[in-house]
């Protein structure tokens, strides 16, 4: 399970104020919390920032890329931030996202072929978000079919469902579920990738909530995940789901993860 | 207000059957329709946008609270004679343009709704020259506007622009919210109001109103 950690968002307060005071000491703190509890890439979104978009998200890739030798996940639907961030950012970068909403794909489409990188494609149409497993699959096929025709390859390509709350409408679980386990099916060796946090909204004890949807979402084949890695509680679900999926030998990294005291607590 | 206290609690409650058969019954007991609405119905529903808005109640009571209003409300419908029923006044509301997410917009709309406003929702999207035109067309008291992206928050303020153009800012009032939006941002780009949910978005639009 490829893990993509959520902490560095300028949505967040303690996050905005860091990257106003450019105080790299905390930025590299929380990139360094994320990275030794098991991200692989590191997400930084500073969207909040407006028109300063762009110098922030690069001050954060050198500031993160100074403290940890891990690629980062840009976070992003403006083009110009994404090309500035992309060229200060060592190695291959995840970016996050092009979709096929109007303008979108052919803004964010020379960027991602620009050079070597990772690249999420969000299931929204070009006019609305879908909400069936149907409309999410046939968004996430087009995708997939524009972007494998531009030469990159299929297993850099991590199609996002597109998560949206339960509590609006109680079959939104069982959309993203039914999408993630569509397409995985129909694009062999493609990945698939979401935030959690949405399908919780509106409702009380959203953590709880947020584990198990995780936990259900890897038996129906989600791949990677943005998520708070932090939080130890989700890691361990993360863990044994692994474990009970069949992709820990030996049950080996359960057993390390007790060991390591990481289940104190759960 | 006693007299509605069984519909009142089916509404809260979200008993669709219930709440319609009280509106029924109140109805074939000769209670005054314009009563029903504002004593049973909107009373009842300003106290579920309250108790939402303080977290003690969540969307999906908060939903089925508002469907069985729906429900009690068609069967006043065909009572409805011309100025009968007064509205708090004109929403005109959207998602903006950029931007596809609807479902706080939906929520405030249908609470709004539930309040006695009468709403026109132009879905997401909206392009400011949109709002420009259905504002001249409609003459709304309220311009209501969503994001939920941080990137299409600059719409908001190139809508209000749009409407000063049209000489329309005067007109109306803007309300605007969505999960990156504060009230800061509203003071920022002058929006007469900012509301951080669908249930305070009733609050804040009464009271630019000055409306109960």
């Amino acid at each position: 399970m490829l893990i993509v950690g959520e902490k560095i968002n300028t949505s967040r307060k303690s996050i905005e104020e860091a990257v106003r005071k450019r105080d790299a000491a905390s930025i590299a703190k929380v990139a360094r919390e994320q990275a030794d509890a098991g991200a692989h890439y590191i997400d930084v979104n500073a969207g909040t920032f407006l028109d300063q978009e762009v110098d922030c998200l690069c001050w954060l890739v050198e500031t993160i890329q100074n403290e940890v030798a891990l690629p980062l996940c840009l976070d992003s639907p403006n083009p110009k931030a994404l090309y500035e961030a992309m060229k200060r950012h060592k190695g291959e970068p995840m970016i996050n996202s092009i979709s096929l909403e109007e303008g979108r794909f052919q803004a964010i489409l020379p960027i991602i072929t620009s050079q070597p990188c990772h690249i999420v494609a969000l299931c929204m149409a070009k006019t609305a978000m879908p909400t069936t497993v149907e409309e999410r699959v046939q968004v996430g096929s087009e995708l997939i079919e524009k972007l494998t025709d531009e030469g990159i390859p299929l297993e850099k390509i991590y199609v996002d469902p597109l998560v949206q709350p339960v509590s609006v409408n109680t079959s939104m679980g069982i959309a993203t579920l039914g999408a993630i386990n569509k397409i995985m099916n129909d694009f062999p060796g493609v990945n698939t990738i979401c935030g959690l946090s949405n399908i919780s909204f509106g409702l009380p004890e959203r953590r709880l909530i947020n584990r198990n949807f995780l936990a259900l979402c890897m038996s129906y084949g989600l791949s990677a995940v943005i998520l708070d890695p932090t939080d130890q509680q989700l890691m361990a679900t993360l863990i044994t789901v692994e474990m009970l999926l069949g992709r820990d030998e030996y049950c080996g990294n359960f057993i390390d993860a007790y060991q390591n005291g990481r289940f104190t607590g759960c | 207000m006693s007299d509605f206290k069984a519909l009142s609690e089916s509404v809260t409650k979200g008993d669709i059957k219930m709440a319609v058969a009280e509106t029924q019954s109140a109805l074939d007991a000769g209670v005054s329709v314009q009563d029903i609405l504002d004593k049973g119905l909107i009373a009842t529903m300003d106290e579920v946008g309250e108790r939402y808005s303080k977290g003690l109640i969540f969307v999906p009571q908060m939903l089925r609270s508002a469907k069985a209003m729906q429900e009690c409300t068609k069967l006043l419908k065909p009572f409805f004679r011309e100025g009968d029923v007064i509205s708090k006044g004109k929403v005109l509301i959207g998602t903006i343009n950029g931007d596809l997410h609807d479902i706080g917009k939906n929520l405030v709309a249908m609470m709004m709704e539930g309040a006695g406003f009468t709403v026109t929702d132009l879905g997401v999207n909206v392009s400011p020259e949109n709002f420009v035109q259905k504002t001249q067309e409609i003459e709304p008291d309220i311009v209501a506007m969503s994001a939920l992206l941080s990137t299409t928050m600059p719409a908001m303020s190139q809508t209000i622009e749009a409407l000063q153009k049209a000489g329309l800012r005067d007109k109306v009032k803007v309300m605007i919210g969505g999960a990156p939006v504060t009230k800061e941002y509203a003071q920022k780009i002058m929006a007469d109001s900012y509301a951080s949910d669908a249930g305070s978005a009733v609050a804040k639009a009464k009271k630019l109103l000055g409306v109960p």
